[in-house]
């Protein structure tokens, strides 16, 4: 097993949620068999509209010789059908046939799973990308890969920009490799992607709990612009005065002991005690009741929901700015 | 013994009620209760279905009345949800079932214990068997006010309004009735405000008592925004656990009923899927009951919490009214030396606002925040 496999094994499974990870994995897997028999046939076969006995039916010898590849997608969705004809078949392998998985998540096909990895199939995961480093883990390796430097910042901007989905992420990044020379640096990403924020209501509230009326309002707006329902803006607003609160509350101690006490994750009470410098109990509570009145105004209780939050962040905002003074 | 009984201090509505049973000139198709929580809505509604089924006009003991009462006579149908909401569904069946002819008793009774709850969809579509009645099918609405019930309902039914009984008689009914202690039956009364379910509740449960007091101790628990926060975070904190007390067991019997209804084996750890959906439907229901439990019970303690402001207030006006928490005196003449009476019209006014922010369905945390806040009693410069 430790020198490099020199055949793909019969049987490849393909797990994890992300699926640009999983389709590369795929596109892998055929490439090395391409390698050695550059005229395998592939199959491919969804879970969705999968007719009855199409795996039998393909992985049967034909007339003609030659491999096949079958690739079949999205095993977390499959029927009973498929998932029978996925177990026959793993019980009875062709021997001119390779048969890709691919399972996303959940336990449905986890019996189909079982066996492939009980016949010792070669197993290759797609795991989630999540957070921010994960991405900007992700970025940096796209462009080694491509034998191209880029710094930090510009990866910082890119994954600003277009990190919310992996994919989008991933051909911004090829765009990049293919359209400029040299060193990537955050001017370079600016002229492609500048003025494009992925803007949620956490970095909304974050602005706003800093002071930041601008910034606040400019990435309300671009939530607004991409699709971000105001509700959720306004709890997180109040999610985080309440998480200022009740940290200036607490007083003094270790944050790890903090946040047990206070069911918060240490990072947040950290966050916290960094963001009160500029706050007092008297700020808080009137931008607390201008969040309370928002809430009501955006369900309904008020004319123009996005209104009603850019009035409470400018409250916050203000409160924030002469309680620093005060 | 009489089926009015339990309508307590109602004396006006009761003679109107006893008149449309013996005079058939005097009676109606539809009829619409209204009066506060607890002034006993829905008991004089049921009362009246009594009478209506029961030979002797109401005599209270016979089989008619009693089943008519406890809600389980075949011809009286009592509506109540413990969700949000009547959906048009609900309201479309009753519309069918208002055409039957009464099969033993003398009337068809529909009773829509929360006539303010049914949603525009489901009174649009009660409209027209309230206009056109069916001989012998009697409608009784109850709701809070006349407010909460569509005006072309309104039109249609006849109006009683029932008022707040004397704290007196309801702990008069509690004594008679439930054989609760007089002293405790007047301080049930009262610091229920005359709410008689509420108060048979105080006057009965040692937990129900503990709560109340807890609430009321908030009043003086607040002194910073901090604490205020804390506060309403308790006070939500409170009603959820109460929840998950009342519901727990119950949630898990109504499961365990529904898989031996559909005959499937209880223990298995995965059910086929036309059961799963069953069983999901089922827990979607739960949890919007539980959602109004807690909305309730918070509402609840809301209502304690603006008795003792009230207290203090009339102690400041010097009103000649008796006090609601007779019991907590010391508590109220603290609050009345550190309020004046505008703060304390104001902390009133902030308890009201939160109540209708819950009810517009802001988070109740964020609303109970807000409203604690305003609590804090006034910086003395």
């Amino acid at each position: 097993m430790s020198s490099p496999q020199t055949a793909v094994p019969p049987l490849v499974l393909v797990t994890g949620p992300e699926g640009l990870l999983a389709e590369r994995a795929v596109a892998a897997t055929l490439r090395e068999l391409r390698e050695l028999t550059p005229d395998v046939e592939v199959i491919r076969l969804t879970a969705d509209g999968y007719e009855p006995g199409a795996v039998g039916m393909h992985a049967a010898p034909s007339l003609f010789g030659g491999d096949k590849a079958i690739v079949v997608q999205g095993l977390e969705e499959a029927g009973d059908e498929l998932q029978a004809d996925l177990l026959a078949y793993v019980a009875a392998p062709e021997p001119s046939v390779t048969l890709l998985v691919t399972h996303a998540s959940g336990n449905r096909g986890k019996r189909v799973l079982d066996a492939m990895r009980k016949a010792k199939a070669r197993v290759l995961d797609a795991p989630a990308v999540k957070t921010d480093r994960d991405k900007s883990d992700f970025a940096t390796n796209e462009f080694r890969v491509a034998r191209r430097k880029a710094t930090p910042d510009a990866v910082r901007a890119l994954v600003e920009a277009v990190g919310q989905d992996l994919r989008e992420l991933a051909s911004a990044c090829q765009q990049l490799i293919a359209d400029t020379e040299g060193v990537i640096d955050e001017t370079v990403v600016l002229k492609y992607h500048g003025g494009k924020v992925e803007a949620t209501g956490f970095r909304v509230a974050d602005a706003a709990v800093a002071g930041n009326a601008g910034e606040s309002l400019r990435l309300l707006r671009h939530a607004i612009a991409v699709g971000v329902d105001p509700v959720p803006i306004v709890a997180v607003l109040a999610s985080q005065l309440r998480q200022l609160v009740r940290v200036g509350a607490a007083g003094r101690g270790r944050s790890a002991d903090l946040a047990r006490d206070l069911g918060m994750a240490p990072w947040q009470v950290d966050k916290a005690r960094r963001s009160l410098g500029g706050w007092d109990g008297e700020a808080l509570a009137r931008s607390i009741q201008a969040v309370a009145a928002a809430d009501q105004e955006v369900k309904g209780g008020g004319r123009d929901p996005v209104f009603a939050v850019e009035r409470a962040i400018l409250t916050i905002c203000r409160e924030r700015s002469g309680g620093g003074r005060g | 013994m009489t089926v009015w009984r339990d309508v307590v201090g109602q004396s006006q509505t009761v003679a109107t009620l006893q008149r449309a049973v013996s005079d058939p000139d005097s009676m109606t198709h539809a009829w619409l209760f209204t009066g506060p929580p607890g002034s006993g809505r829905s008991v004089a509604a049921r009362a009246f279905a009594g009478a209506l089924q029961c030979p002797q006009g109401g005599c209270g003991d016979c089989r008619e009345c009693r089943t008519a009462m406890d809600g389980t006579h075949a011809d009286v149908d009592v509506i109540a949800t413990e969700g949000l909401s009547i959906s048009v569904r609900q309201a479309r069946d009753l519309v069918a079932l208002a055409q039957l002819r009464p099969s033993v008793g003398r009337w068809r009774v529909i009773i829509i214990e929360d006539a303010d709850r049914l949603t525009e969809h489901a009174a649009n579509a009660l409209l027209k068997v309230l206009e056109e009645p069916v001989p012998r099918t009697v409608w009784m609405l109850c709701a809070p006010s006349l407010q909460d019930v569509l005006i072309t309902i309104r039109s249609r039914s006849r109006h009683l309004q029932l008022r707040t009984p004397p704290v007196k008689k309801v702990a008069e009914l509690l004594v008679e009735r439930d054989g609760v202690d007089p002293g405790m039956a007047m301080y049930a009364a009262r610091a229920s405000q005359s709410h008689v379910g509420l108060a048979r509740r105080l006057a009965r449960d040692e937990g129900a008592r503990i709560r109340r007091r807890d609430v009321i101790a908030m009043a003086s628990r607040i002194t910073s925004v901090g604490t205020a926060v804390g506060a309403a975070a308790d006070l939500v904190k409170i009603a959820e656990e109460e929840s998950t007390a009342a519901s727990t067991e119950r949630d898990a019997r109504e499961i365990a009923q529904l898989k031996e209804v559909l005959g499937v084996d209880p223990s298995a750890r995965t059910q086929p899927p036309h059961v799963r959906s069953q069983i999901a439907a089922l827990e979607k229901e739960q949890k919007t009951r539980a959602k109004r439990f807690v909305r309730d019970m918070i509402d609840r303690s809301l209502m304690d919490l603006l008795s003792i402001y009230r207290d203090a207030l009339m102690l400041h006006t010097a009103a000649p009214v008796e006090l609601i928490n007779a019991d907590g005196r010391a508590e109220v003449d603290r609050l009345a030396r550190t309020m004046g009476p505008d703060d304390l019209l104001r902390a009133m006014d902030a308890i009201g606002l939160a109540r209708e922010r819950i009810e517009a369905n802001v988070p109740p945390l964020l609303a109970l925040e807000a409203m604690a806040i305003e609590l804090r009693p006034p910086v003395r410069h």
